[in-house]
């Protein structure tokens, strides 16, 4: 059972919602839970979390739910956090850098394609070095940053599971960095919107690649 | 008419107190109310109104609560069909599109707020419709805006553009529904008052929607959402219903603030509270508050109300009753309850987090009632305040000629798109003006900053296809959604104009394989009380309501925005309009640009004209006047493409409209990425008209298709036997724009017309 945390304010909880059920079973965490009952992967996902007004994911990373899903991810549950979820999840620590408003300043909502990076991550096991996908971005604060040296780091680590593609940056990431994984891999936050790639009607399904890494992991303790 | 706004830290002469001691003489001028509508007040009561009554008065008998000076016009608009499932009154109105399902949409403007604040003023006009269509218990799927700003060389123009895409983002975007589509232009007219109309599109089971009309005599009313304060007290009532004046800086205040957050915890607990029937009737709050929401539940169902304002959560504890009645704080619903599920209401409520509180009671006096603890300090009748505001009849008058002004542009459009060498008479340099016109050019830079997406239903994103296509879920059925209003053709001709406005929104559809299912609408006028406005607004809806009935389009709700003028003049006259269309395929909607190879073929009776084309105006020879339009050959037209569409068929569909046949083929070959060849020569013979005309000259009934060249002959033959007209213009090879009428030829390579097409983001920054 794959857990979708819901925030006062979530946006895009629903497609997430959705884009698990492709894979397996889902259902809704609300964010006053204070343990993830029965759960094998959590999904923390995309729009905003009790309005976003101080800073983006500064106040959701304090909710029961995130508290649960901290221990989760440290006995190695595979955690995906997307867009606001991995804003949330560099605020609450299990990630590395910051996002920063984009160098546009404006929110921006458009197509790109990102290049999986062969980080260890189960969530893109499946994924070939080099390999394109096609997902859109929306965001008004998507800029990845970290000082040089962990940039470094990370890309030494293979913490780096995806770059936007040349020229494809929409908001000024350091180093094109559209996500980054923790050190064991199982924690994966990306400022593209995987699940609303996950059918070519509405304009692609080559995110499905990451939903389908909950049903390759074994349940967390 | 001027009105001054009573502020609370500012008090104007005439700001209402507590009884009608307070109250001096001719108060009722300052707050909007003529002598005439006072007398009838008093008359109505049987005695004086004291200050808070007064204040209750002045909104509710405002145009923009009352429709004083266009209910009886709007009378003529056909609201009748088979899939109507809500009609005008209620907040939303909703069409039956199968499977249990409704499809609810309204559009409504913010317009003088936008004026004075655009950001803000734009945010609210979103948050507002959202509750409208939430209102009737349907979840908001999709929203759509329609713009009008004046010329993009203006500062004050970009400003305003920059604040209100913003604005709307920044509401849109934090709420999670998506902005699929919109419109918008840039005219003189409206430099001094922008327009910014918002079209909401919810989606609800057709046995879960819920009416606004109280009932049940000792039912709760029950408000909640978020706290009311004194932001945009008299704000859309006052602003929207007087012209705008110099100064009007100072009625920042009257702008609402908005607070996406709140109202997406607002917009979860409604429909889980209607989810879970604990609701007798909903109501948003909107323009006048509690008075207009409690006042128009309570009229709806033949009842009464009593309200204790001392009950209503506030942001600040010291304020008048009047204010509390009348405040416009957003993200605030009111309920109707049974006295049983009122603890039920509030748990929910706590849930997400909103503000509830029990308010008042219905009751079987017919009268609304105030209370102030326990101190009555107001009691009139609900049929004076809601239902006997006096009507007026406009005195409409034929203006002498063009009111606008004309200005000569196309040479400074033609330097900077073409190139300062390029000659403003060769077609090509005038093609690449065109496209870089910012009426015609991708609107790629205000789109972009919307989230298109949420909710996982948009088949067709911004400008992908002519109409946006929406999956209703649960199902394979989609819709197309589209909003259309060229101001400027129906300053030209308001009958005309706003026929031309309806048939180009279901050419849209039809574009995307879409038939019409309903329409509602926004008048955006000038002062109706001017004899040249009047005209203009009782043409026009004459001239929609004659559309509707040739397509059998229902309208089922709509608003009106009177008073877009200031001392420079009035606003181009714009009715704006919405259309949802039913689309059994969404796999099968083309896009605009062809397939490489395929044969583009004109379909429809379009008769191109340059009266009141883009063109025209870039030559400042603007002038009254539109060709007549045969309504039931388009009408013929937009079926005969419709079908083809659905046949899956047509790589491609995009329909005429500003910049002419030359424009629309460029746009095909730019979303291709693909040139395009084509001789407009058949259309010449076939019209009579001139080579520039041919590839300039705008009108409705033109839609340009797509298909495999095997197939063209066959599509050909269709369209004859179904006596539509159909001409093979060229089709989609090499890399440039080669398109030739008569003796004129337009080449252009297609990354230059890209360039001059994508150039609105360039404008907006280089400034």
């Amino acid at each position: 059972m794959i857990g979708v945390i819901q925030f006062p304010g979530s946006c895009d909880e629903r497609d997430a919602l959705q884009a698990c059920e492709r894979v397996g079973q889902a259902r809704m965490v609300w964010h006053e839970e204070t343990e993830l009952d029965r759960i094998d992967g959590v999904v923390v996902p995309g729009g905003f979390s009790y309005g976003d007004y101080l800073r983006a994911g500064a106040i959701a990373r304090f909710s029961p739910a995130m508290e649960a899903v901290a221990r989760f991810a440290a006995a190695g549950g595979p955690v995906l956090g997307i867009c606001n979820g991995f804003q949330v999840l560099c605020e609450a620590g299990l990630l590395p850098g910051a996002l920063l408003p984009n160098t546009g300043l404006r929110f921006v909502c458009r197509q790109v394609a990102i290049v999986a990076e062969g980080s260890d991550s189960p969530f893109t096991a499946e994924l070939g070095q080099g390999e394109r996908l096609s997902v859109p971005v929306k965001h008004m604060t998507g800029r990845f940053f970290a000082a040089d040296d962990e940039l470094d780091r990370l890309e030494d680590a293979g913490q780096i599971a995806f770059r936007y593609a040349q020229g494809d940056n929409p908001n000024g990431s350091a180093r094109d960095v559209a996500g980054v994984t923790n050190e064991a891999g199982n924690v994966l936050g990306l400022m593209p919107h995987p699940e609303h790639a996950v059918d070519p009607l509405t304009g692609s399904d080559d995110g499905l690649a990451l939903f389908r890494a909950f049903e390759r992991q074994p349940a967390a303790a | 008419m001027t009105t001054r706004v009573p502020t609370p830290d500012a008090p104007q002469p005439g700001t209402p107190g507590r009884g009608a001691e307070d109250v001096p003489a001719a108060a009722h001028r300052e707050l909007g109310l003529t002598d005439f509508e006072y007398e009838r007040i008093t008359e109505l009561l049987g005695r004086e109104p004291n200050g808070v009554e007064l204040a209750m008065f002045s909104l509710l008998w405002s145009e923009h609560c009352a429709y004083k000076h266009s209910r009886k016009l709007l009378g003529r608009l056909p609201t009748e069909g088979e899939r109507v499932v809500m009609g005008p009154g209620e907040n939303a109105g909703a069409v039956d599109v199968g499977g249990g399902h409704a499809v609810a949409f309204k559009v409504e403007s913010h317009n003088h707020p936008s004026a004075v604040e655009p950001f803000q003023g734009a945010a609210t006009g979103v948050g507002g419709i959202l509750r409208d269509v939430f209102a009737i218990g349907a979840r908001p799927i999709a929203v759509l805006d329609s713009l009008r700003f004046g010329e993009l060389s203006s500062e004050r123009s970009r400003y305003l553009f920059e604040g209100v895409v913003a604005g709307i983002g920044h509401y849109g975007n934090s709420i999670g529904v998506p902005t699929v589509g919109g419109e918008v232009y840039f005219e003189a007219p409206y430099e001094h008052n922008c327009l910014v109309n918002a079209m909401c599109v919810g989606l609800a089971r057709s046995d879960e929607m819920i009416r606004s009309a109280a009932a049940g005599t000792g039912n709760v009313l029950v408000l909640f959402g978020a706290s009311t304060g004194r932001d945009g007290i008299g704000g859309a009532s006052v602003l929207a219903s007087a012209e705008l004046e110099a100064g009007d800086d100072a009625k920042r205040p009257t702008v609402q603030i908005g607070d996406p957050f709140e109202e997406s915890k607002l917009l979860e607990c409604s429909l889980e509270l209607l989810a879970s029937g604990l609701l007798v009737s909903l109501q948003d709050l909107g323009a006048a508050g509690l008075t207009s929401s409690a006042g128009e539940m309570a009229s709806k169902g033949g009842v009464g109300v009593e309200i204790d304002v001392r009950r209503v959560p506030l942001r600040e504890a010291d304020m008048e009753p009047f204010e509390i009645m009348v405040s416009e704080s957003q993200e605030r619903m009111l309920a109707v309850v049974r006295p049983e599920d009122t603890d039920a209401v509030i748990a929910l409520c706590e849930k997400w987090q909103t503000g509830v509180a029990a308010i008042g009671t219905v009751t079987d006096t017919g009268a609304m009632r105030i209370l102030d603890d326990r101190e009555e300090v107001g009691n009139v009748p609900v049929s004076a305040l809601v239902d006997e505001c006096p009507l007026y009849d406009l005195k409409p008058e034929k203006p002498d000629g063009w009111m606008y002004r004309n200005a000569e542009t196309l040479s400074m459009h033609v330097a900077l798109h073409a190139g300062r060498s390029a000659d403003p008479e060769d077609p090509s340099a005038v093609l690449t003006a065109l496209l870089g016109s910012p009426n015609v050019g991708s609107k790629r830079w205000a789109f972009e900053q919307y989230d298109s997406i949420v909710g996982s239903r948009t088949v067709r994103r911004p400008e992908a296809a002519d109409a946006a296509v929406l999956l209703l879920g649960e199902s394979e059925r989609a819709i197309g959604v589209s909003i259309d209003g060229n101001g400027r053709r129906v300053a030209c001709d308001p009958y005309a104009g706003a026929v031309e406005a309806v048939l180009e929104c279901a050419q849209n559809l039809a574009c995307a394989g879409a038939e019409p299912l309903g329409l509602t609408n926004c008048l955006n006028f000038g002062n109706p009380e001017k004899p040249a406005v009047a005209w203009q607004l009782d043409r026009a809806v004459s001239g929609l309501a004659d559309a509707c009935v040739a397509l059998r389009v229902p309208v089922v709700g709509g608003n009106v925005s009177l008073y877009n003028e200031t001392e420079h003049g009035s606003i181009y006259p714009t009715p704006v309009v919405g259309m949802i269309g039913e689309l059994p395929d969404p796999e099968r909607v083309p896009g605009v640009g062809p397939r490489a190879g395929d044969r583009l073929v004109l379909v429809g009776p379009f008769a191109p004209s340059l009266a009141g084309s883009e063109l025209a105006k870039l030559r400042g020879e603007l002038a009254e006047g539109l060709p007549e339009t045969d309504v039931a050959s388009v009408a013929a037209a937009i079926a005969f493409a419709r079908e083809q569409v659905r046949s899956g068929r047509m790589s491609a569909a995009h329909d005429v409209s500003e910049g002419g046949l030359a424009a629309a083929l460029a746009e095909m070959a730019i979303a291709a990425d693909a040139g395009i060849e084509a001789d407009l020569d058949p259309l010449v013979e076939l019209r009579g008209c001139s080579g520039e005309t041919a590839l300039f000259g705008e009108g409705p009934g033109g839609i340009v298709l797509a298909v495999d060249p095997g197939d063209a002959e066959g599509l050909i033959g269709d369209a004859r036997r179904a006596r539509v007209d159909a001409l093979a213009l060229g089709s989609a090879s090499g890399d440039r724009l080669e398109i030739s009428a008569a003796e004129r030829e337009a080449s252009v390579p297609v990354a230059a017309a890209a360039r001059a097409w994508h150039s609105l983001a360039e404008r907006m920054h280089s400034a």
